[in-house]
């Protein structure tokens, strides 16, 4: 019998492949395809009452979700916040990565580890430092009133949209920093001076070469800070209030307080497929752009 | 024909504590092929990048044309370069590539067209215009590198290294149409190589630079036959070195003590100074004969092959003369098909063909 199975590994290629992949695959399958199977499926449910759930295939969760007001306008905050965290993000790491990749000639790494420094610690930890920073009584209203700009605290900085913003964009900026500096490392300086010898100002050379060239890091950028932002619901939890509050929140409520698991599985499954139809557009939009530019 | 289309007048680079250029100083003529010619650090890439506007000289100036271009930035100087890794732009395909510089002239979009046609006819990579980087032969890039430059019409076109990345064979045929190419359009080229046999065939001149100063600027046979010095004449060719050591000055001759092969009476062209040292003699492998008789030549020699060395188109001999192991590099045609008995040998040279340098 042994030798049988060891004729057919050593004979069929497929089989080494999957006996390789095997224990990923596991993980993967029990980690994320039952559990996306489960989610689609309960999202087709309907909650009787706290404690039943009717198991006849119906789409009127879907149905449900953009008749409820909160819920789409949850979705487009959601969306909002991310794509502004996206966008604050890229357009501070871009020029430090540019700076990084062409200017800085000896140890590079140690620029990017510093750069780095503050992400070792856990993300916890970093929101709640930024409840120190942002706070009434925190670093920023306190030097205000102290230096007698201010006589009452600014309320806009904590348990606000901008509360999560400021800390989402500082939180992901790590993820940026590398793939955009990998991507302009790989840029060769030659192109940046044959761009200049070509009659190009500094200006022309970065629009025309530079930024084009470094799009992949550009979009890899973009799509890992957008994911995790727009489903992120710790940072709105400690620091958003009621105005910072994301759709991610509200599905944790149907999953736990409210109960109605059905909704709170349409709403993810919702949430899911608008984030993977806009990087799509996304990086489809942003290739077509820089080809205009060029 | 001007003489001095590009002035480069004490031309100073440096970087730190380097002196990439060290006070250079020569002038260009318009339509001319003009090669710089060194080894790897010798200043002759920081020479071209000064010119292109890549980097500006710690001290003096450049003209093109009478115009001072030394503070101007490389847009605006009437320069094109060819990148030693050609640069051709990797999102842009042959035809955008070659478009690229054309954007900024402000011509018509009828007379773009006629360039970027004409360009292309110019280096034969007509049908290649979709084409991107990466789906070109290196000989092809480097026509899209030169056709991207030419397109722009420039006083000047200058040449890093561009044939090093290609194979000899390549190599070859791309020197010949290079040459052709520059006299059909009457540009003046500045050509930046490592490899003499590269600077000799193609230029009209040639500046040999080392330790970021000029050794010696002349047409490429003065190079060969007249070294200015020992370095020139090293770097230039296969050359035979025999220590020696100057006597008394005779008019345009001197007296020259030779190893232990005694004294001569040569011709001194670069007026070495009698009773010195710190000279060396110089004959070239094709002045030097090794043979199984006797010759007539001024010097004839015995000496004891101990080892050959077969090259090709030259041969080194690792010789003994007078007790001393001497090794000498002759042309193959010189001793072909001769057979030597006991590995006795004779080594012969005339006097015309030794010429004297400075060590320094």
């Amino acid at each position: 019998m042994i030798g049988y199975w060891k004729k057919v590994y050593a004979k069929n290629d497929n089989v080494k492949a999957y006996t390789l992949l095997s224990p990923a695959l596991i993980l993967i399958i029990l980690a994320m395809v039952v559990p996306m199977a489960l989610m689609l499926s309960f999202s087709m449910f309907t909650q009787v009452n706290m404690m039943e759930i009717d198991y006849t295939f119906t789409f009127q969760r879907y149905i449900d979700f953009f008749q409820k007001n909160l819920l789409v306008t949850l979705l487009i905050k959601s969306i909002k916040i991310s794509f502004l965290v996206t966008l604050i993000t890229l357009i501070t790491a871009y020029p430090v990565c540019y700076y990084i990749a062409f200017y800085v000639k000896k140890n590079k790494m140690l620029w990017l580890v510093l750069l780095t420094l503050p992400f070792w610690t856990s993300y916890l930890l970093r929101v709640f430092s930024w409840k120190i920073i942002l706070g009434t009584k925190g670093v920023i209203n306190s030097s205000l009133i102290n230096a007698g700009i201010l006589s009452e605290p600014l309320t806009f900085l904590m348990y606000s949209e901008t509360a999560v913003v400021i800390t989402l964009t500082h939180a992901w900026a790590a993820f940026a920093l590398l793939p955009l500096y990998v991507s302009l490392e790989k840029i060769d300086f030659s192109f940046i001076e044959a761009g200049r010898d070509l009659g190009l100002s500094r200006f022309e050379v970065f629009w025309k070469i530079t930024f084009p060239l470094s799009l992949p890091g550009v979009i890899g950028a973009i799509l890992i800070i957008f994911i995790p932002t727009v489903g992120d619901y710790v940072t709105p939890a400690l620091l958003g209030g009621t105005d910072g509050r994301m759709l991610s929140n509200m599905i944790q409520a149907y999953f736990g307080k409210i109960n109605n698991i059905p909704l709170g599985a349409a709403s993810a499954t919702i949430m899911l497929t608008t984030v993977i139809l806009i990087t799509i557009i996304v990086s489809n939009v942003t290739k077509r752009l820089t080809q205009r530019l060029t | 024909m001007s003489n001095s289309f590009i002035q480069i007048n004490n031309i100073s680079k440096h970087f730190k504590d380097v002196k990439a250029v060290d006070d250079v100083s020569f002038e260009i003529k318009e339509g001319e092929f003009f090669s710089l010619l060194g080894p790897s650090g010798c200043g002759k890439t920081t020479l071209l990048r000064l010119l292109a506007g890549f980097e500006y000289p710690t001290s003096g100036n450049l003209l093109i044309d009478g115009i001072d271009i030394t503070a101007l930035p490389p847009d605006k100087r009437p320069t094109n370069m060819v990148f030693q890794n050609y640069a051709i732009f990797p999102h842009l395909n042959v035809e955008k590539n070659i478009k690229f510089g054309l954007r900024k002239l402000g011509l018509s979009h009828d007379e773009i067209g006629n360039r970027v046609k004409d360009v292309l006819k110019l280096v034969k990579l007509e049908g290649y215009e979709e084409r991107f980087s990466n789906q070109l032969s290196g000989g092809q890039r480097q026509r899209v590198a030169l056709a991207r430059a030419l397109v722009r019409q420039p006083k000047v076109l200058l040449l890093d290294e561009p044939l090093g990345a290609l194979d000899k064979k390549l190599r070859d045929e791309m020197q010949l149409e290079l040459r052709t190419l520059q006299k059909n359009i009457g540009i003046t080229f500045v050509f930046v190589t490592h490899d003499q046999q590269e600077a000799i065939s193609m230029s009209d001149r040639v500046a040999v630079m080392n330790d970021g100063k000029i050794q010696q600027l002349s047409a490429p046979n003065e190079l060969y036959k007249n070294p200015k010095n020992i370095f020139v004449s090293d770097f230039i060719g296969e050359t035979n070195f025999l220590k020696a050591e100057t006597k008394s000055s005779d008019g345009g001759f001197i007296n020259v003590s030779i190893e232990e092969l005694g004294e001569f009476k040569i011709k001194n062209n670069l007026n070495i100074a009698a009773n010195s040292s710190d000279v060396v003699c110089s004959v070239r492998p094709e002045s030097m004969m090794i043979s199984n008789v006797k010759s007539d030549w001024d010097i004839c020699l015995d000496a004891k092959i101990r080892q050959t060395s077969y090259l090709g188109e030259m041969t080194r001999f690792y010789v003994e003369v007078k007790g001393i192991d001497k090794t000498i590099t002759v042309s193959s045609q010189h001793f072909d098909n001769q057979s030597f008995e006991n590995n006795e040998c004779f080594i012969s040279i005339s006097l015309e063909d030794i010429s004297l340098l400075n060590k320094k």
